[in-house]
């Protein structure tokens, strides 16, 4: 027999201009895992927030256990039983677990909080669903993995029955996602309810019993996990047959653009970052580099364009010498650089798309003369790359920061691109992006590849590195564990040697 | 292109008329007629060439003050120092002025240059700290203003080594040289004309170089500056060495031009003026003259002020306060005012962030 | 074995102990100088420590405050009019109701430093400086010369008072005291309260704390109003030493209780210190002032807090890492 904990009829939720979701409905019952698919954009966070009381909905009912719930707010809806693990820990770094895990609801003798009391529930917590936490570690010193427990455990200690994980495994390996995956199971044994958010669809087939795709902000599907194909699935996700593969043609590798040997580097807590680094990169080849994230892989991309100092290692890149380089140096060899960050690090919002155009060549002829800046030159660029690269803006002289995401995209990338000779560094090019950027970004690396420079693609996907990398570097704690051609590679090998489970 | 310079410019006068307004209320609570003091207010900044050359003089410091302010700002950094750096430029200046003799067209602007030097030295060792400690600017220039405050005590106080030997017990340096003097054309500074000329030189620097450029990058955006290649804690130290050496030759101007001397405590409050004329000017060099101007124009006519209305001359702080909060906050002034929002005067400050490390 | 933390740990202790032996040195030198310069250190002490508890809770609830300088002048100006102008209902009538004027002038300063950082989410050192330049305008402006206001008592300590070397740190203004009891008060409930739990994980990652239903914009605004009270404390500690109202009598105190909670890496008791610190450096100066004992003009003495808070930001305080959301208001999705 299933008892319904939750059940939402008819939301709907409208942004100016925007209908971000359309009548959703949406069941689960006791000791179920509802998978939640859908891209980014899809609606999923709208209706997520909606159900968490951070929106309102303009229309719709909710009812929880079978009563009609009005939820006024994430108080209420943590009143209520729901417990919700965000995407972004909601953790105080500084704080201890058993600090983080009551707050809000400390448990309190007297005009203090009971600090014993604190620890011994959290302790009794995580014996209970077999959670390994320690509750007296500071947060911030604890892996990824653990932090996600201790958000799980955040929700369990306020009596959460349902039980919302968004995105829940993007910063975890394949192992750690088996091992949350394995949590997730159990807490479903004990009762508890449990939304799965992802857009991962091994997972959803793995752990989930019914799955939900949305799209466009509407219900698509809903289906029993049972019968359901990755193939379906991804069809229905994406509203479209789906090519699991890049098209390319075969890489044509020239000589070597870019030449590491040894590299040392440390990161902003004076961490040894990056532990003798070796890899190469050459003309028309594209290198995936695939790690968990923090295994040294934003240092790697620093050193690379001259933001980070080296500790000891040499690089090479077209056979100059680029150890101590600064950024222009690097730019000058004709490196570009699509930042991970794109639109925070790599464009100036108030700023017009002609002066972010410039942003890395405003001190070259002919955009400067004798150290003053050249409005006519500057003009030309811009038409010229707006039209190249088909980004769609009213003027050169409007702000960036008004334009869409996908048009800011494509003004980092035509920037840093159109005059890329040698290397293009792309750190995490996929993150928080919508489909259509993805492919953007994507065919522009191949088609850089394509002319002869060599490309290194940084990335947490192991999807983004298996469908475009034609040779694929393992990091782990900064070191190189794995270096193969992606024709040889396979996801559990790759993956294995992400969670540092074997050496190479 | 008409409408949006209206835009740009209405908040400013807005919140500049809303200052007035709060200025008013308070002068009608101490029982006084606020029309009668506002008319004194316009007689004594502007009836007459004695007038208008001591709001010329007391506007050309604030000019100063509030570029060293602004230009601190378009790199994203906050000087709140530009009392002491005006302090120690106007010292250094006097000192410069009094101890040495030589022609007027070497020993003038020498002098002035000398101030501004000694002042940019105290914006470099701010600079330095927070490109490579950290250390916040605004504790550091908090802090250096009492520094310079209590050194330039020193040099003219009874043991100082500056002191006017003939001043008794009054703190002092000696006149400066006549040669190290800005003349005066027909009553009226012109030394108003250096700080004009400063404006337009830190205008057509952020408007037309490429290091203007690279400034206005750090500070809007540092990390992409830093992408493009632009070298940001350099960019930090030279900025913060020129918003320094703006302020230290708007102190030698003072002594220079107006005081003939240096002495303690002259023009306390001149860097919180700076801050409320530069964020007035929305931080643009050329409109950094108007707001010193008002501003200026009220502290000139701030003593007939208080003959005629018996009204204290420092309403015009609280007047000022009021300007820089309206200014901050432009969403009290659309309240106000049932102002429609607009992108043209929306790009807000944001500029504390924790201190150091 | 001692481990590198246990010599860690040693260093207070080792510090301390220096520091009682340079006390009794100086003490058995001249002993009435010293007991003069320890009182005095207390005195000046105190409207620092409170300055800075000021700033440490606005700044750890996610708030930078540099207009703690504009409130204390407030303080001190609503303070002295309310005292004077009620000096008939009795001295201690009239001290309580100039107190308590006092805080809250400040409180309200504080709320509205609060409701410019949280509602209007101005930029927090502008609002700041506004508060500042207001202050000292509006309390010279409305400041009127001549009325007087009771003199505060002195309070000894029945046999702490009588103690050698330091009997004149128990022989201080009521309102000595009691910032020292407030230090302890609040390092205590910023530790290990609910409201102190609360209060650092709204100004750490104030989401995290909303979406366990911490109102955080609430909170934000009763500790800027609970610190500004104390602040107002600040202000009426300068009344008690001065007893009379003087245009600008902050003289950059506000400032320096902002180094001093710099100094005190954020927490209470580190304030303390600080605040000590510079108290004793102060008492130090008034003395030899005093004695006109060394030819050291007195601008270099008062150099000190200032050089000393650069010179600590600068070269020790890299490792006090201020509260990840100051200066940051929050915005609800």
């Amino acid at each position: 027999m299933t008892t319904s904990v939750l059940r939402a009829r008819g939301l709907t939720k409208r942004f100016p201009g925007v209908l971000a979701n359309d009548s959703v409905d949406l069941d689960l019952n006791r000791g179920e895992i509802v998978g939640l698919l859908g891209e980014n954009g899809a609606g999923k966070s709208t209706l997520v927030k909606m159900l968490f009381g951070v929106y309102e909905p303009d229309e719709g009912t909710m009812e929880i256990g079978g009563e009609p719930a009005d939820i006024s707010g994430p108080a209420d809806a943590i009143a209520k039983g729901m417990g919700m693990v965000h995407q972004h820990f909601q953790l105080v770094g500084p704080l201890t677990v058993a600090d983080n895990v009551v707050l809000g609801a400390e448990p309190r003798s007297g005009l203090f909080i009971d600090e014993k009391a604190a620890v011994e529930s959290v302790r009794e917590l995580s014996e209970k669903f077999g959670l390994d936490v320690d509750p007296g570690a500071v947060v911030e010193d604890l892996p990824v993995g653990v932090q996600q427990r201790v958000e799980i455990l955040k929700a369990l200690y306020r009596g959460a029955d349902i039980l919302i994980l968004d995105e829940p495994s993007a910063v975890l390996t394949p192992q750690e996602t088996d091992e949350l995956l394995e949590v997730m199971r159990g807490l479903a044994a004990t009762g508890v309810g449990i939304i799965f958010i992802t857009h991962k669809l091994r997972e959803i087939l793995a752990v989930t019993d019914r799955v939900v795709v949305m799209r466009g902000g509407a219900v698509v599907g809903a289906a029993d996990t049972a019968g359901s194909t990755q193939e379906g699935l991804a069809e229905l996700m994406v509203g479209r047959p789906v090519i699991f593969r890049v098209e390319k043609d075969q890489a044509v590798p020239g000589p070597t653009v870019l030449y590491v040997q040894g590299l040392v580097a440390r990161d902003d807590r004076d961490q040894r970052a990056l532990d003798n680094i070796s890899l190469q990169v050459r003309s028309g080849e594209i290198v995936g580099v695939a790690g968990v994230e923090g295994n040294g892989q934003r240092e790697l991309v620093e050193t690379l364009t001259g933001l980070r100092r080296i500790t000891s290692g040499t690089i090479t890149i077209d056979g100059e010498d680029v150890t101590r380089a600064s950024p222009r140096d690097i730019h000058r060899l004709g490196v570009g650089h699509v930042p991970e960050d794109r639109e925070k690090d790599g464009l100036v919002s108030s700023y017009s798309v002609a002066d972010n155009l410039v942003l890395n060549r405003y001190f070259k002829k002919p955009f400067s003369k004798s150290g003053l800046r050249d409005f006519a030159a500057i003009a030309r660029n811009a038409e010229k790359l707006v039209a190249d690269y088909g980004v769609a803006t009213p003027a050169i002289t409007t702000g960036v920061g008004t334009l869409s995401g996908g048009n800011k995209q494509k003004v980092i990338v035509a920037r840093e691109l159109s005059e890329t000779t040698s290397l293009v560094v792309a750190s995490q090019p996929t993150r928080g992006v919508d489909v259509g950027s993805i492919e953007f970004i994507h065919e522009q690396l191949v088609s850089a590849r394509d002319q002869g420079a060599g490309v290194l693609l940084v990335s947490a996907e192991l999807d983004e590195i298996f469908s475009l990398a034609d040779r694929i570097v393992v990091l782990y704690r900064g070191r190189v564990v794995g270096d193969m051609p992606a024709a040889d590679a396979t996801v559990e090998q790759v993956g294995l040697l992400m969670a540092g489970a074997v050496d190479a | 292109m008409k409408q949006r310079q209206w835009d740009a410019l209405r908040l400013p006068l807005i919140a500049v008329a809303l200052g007035l307004l709060v200025g008013c209320i308070l002068i009608v609570l101490a029982g006084n007629n606020p029309a009668t003091a506002y008319w004194a207010l316009v007689k004594g900044s502007l009836s007459g060439v004695t007038e208008l050359g001591r709001t010329l003089d007391k506007a050309t410091p604030l000019v100063m003050g509030g570029l060293a302010v602004a230009v601190a700002f378009k790199a994203g950094l906050f000087n709140i120092g530009g009392q002491g750096q005006l302090l120690l430029g106007a010292a250094v200046a006097a000192y410069f002025g009094f101890r040495f003799s030589m022609p007027t067209v070497i020993h003038l602007p020498l002098a002035m240059a000398m101030g501004g030097l000694a002042a940019g030295l105290l914006g470099w060792l701010v600079g330095v700290l927070k490109a490579t400690r950290g250390t916040h600017e605004v504790i550091t220039t908090i802090m250096l203003n009492f520094v310079a405050a209590n050194l330039t005590d020193w040099l003219t106080s009874r043991d100082g080594p500056w002191k006017d030997p003939e001043s008794g017990a009054i703190a002092r340096t000696p006149l400066v040289n006549e040669s190290a003097e800005i003349p005066r054309l027909g009553g009226l500074p012109t030394g108003f004309l250096v700080a004009v000329l400063a404006a337009g030189i830190c205008w057509w620097v952020f408007e037309k170089t490429n290091f203007g450029f690279e400034v206005r990058t750090t500070g809007l955006n540092p990390k992409a500056a830093r992408y493009a290649g632009i070298k940001t804690q350099r960019i930090i130290v030279t900025t913060m060495v020129m918003s320094a050496f703006l302020a230290g030759v708007g102190g030698a101007i003072e002594t220079q031009g107006v005081a003939g001397r240096f002495q303690p405590g002259f023009n306390t409050g001149l860097g919180f003026d700076g801050i409320t004329i530069a964020l007035l000017a929305r931080t643009n060099p050329l409109a950094v003259v108007p707001a010193a101007l008002l501003i200026g124009a009220m502290d000139a006519g701030s003593t007939l002020m208080q003959a005629e209305a018996d009204v204290a001359p420092e309403i015009i702080s609280v007047i000022q306060a009021s300007i820089l909060f309206f200014i901050a906050a432009p969403s009290v002034v659309r309240f106000i005012v049932r102002m429609r929002s607009d992108a043209a005067t929306d790009d807000d400050m944001r500029l504390s962030s924790g201190w150091g490390a | 074995m001692a481990s590198p933390t246990n010599t860690k740990r040693l260093i207070p202790w080792f510090a301390a102990a220096l520091v009682l032996a340079a006390i009794v040195a100086a003490w058995s030198w001249k002993s009435g100088d010293t007991e003069a310069v320890l009182g005095r250190t207390v005195r000046a002490a105190a409207p620092l420590i409170l300055g800075g508890l000021c700033g440490l809770i606005g700044e750890r609830s996610g708030i930078v405050n540099i207009g703690i300088e504009g409130q204390m002048l407030i303080s001190a100006f609503a303070g002295f009019m309310a005292s004077s102008y009620t000096a008939g209902m009795g001295t201690l009538a009239s001290l309580v109701i100039g107190i308590l004027a006092g805080m809250i002038a400040a409180a309200l300063t504080g709320t509205f430093m609060g409701w410019c950082a949280i509602s209007l989410k101005m930029d927090q050192i502008i609002a700041g400086t506004v508060v500042n330049i207001f202050a000292a305008g509006f309390t010279s402006y409305a400041f009127i010369q001549g009325r007087t206001q009771p003199t505060y008592p002195q309070w000894s300590v029945p046999v702490l008072a009588d103690l050698p070397i330091v009997g004149k740190v128990f022989s201080q203004g009521p309102l000595t005291y009691v910032a020292f009891v407030v230090v302890i008060i609040v390092q205590f409930a910023l530790f290990r309260s609910r409201w102190g739990l609360r209060t650092r994980a709204v100004g750490e990652h104030p989401s995290a704390a909303d979406t366990v239903g911490i109102d955080v914009l609430r909170l934000r605004y009763v500790n800027m109003t609970i610190a500004g009270s104390l602040a107002g404390i600040a202000g009426m500690l300068l009344l008690q030493s001065a007893s009379v109202f003087n245009r600008g009598m902050t003289n950059g105190i506000g400032f320096i209780a902002l180094a001093v909670m710099l100094f005190g890496r954020y927490r209470p008791f580190g304030v303390l210190l600080g605040g000590l610190v510079l108290g004793f450096f102060n008492g130090l100066q008034a003395q030899l002032q005093f004695r006109q004992a060394f030819d050291i003009p007195p601008q270099f003495f008062g150099m000190i807090p200032f050089v000393f808070t650069i010179a600590v930001l600068a070269f020790a305080g890299v490792s006090a890492r201020p509260p990840a959301a100051a200066g940051v208001p929050y915005e609800k999705e």
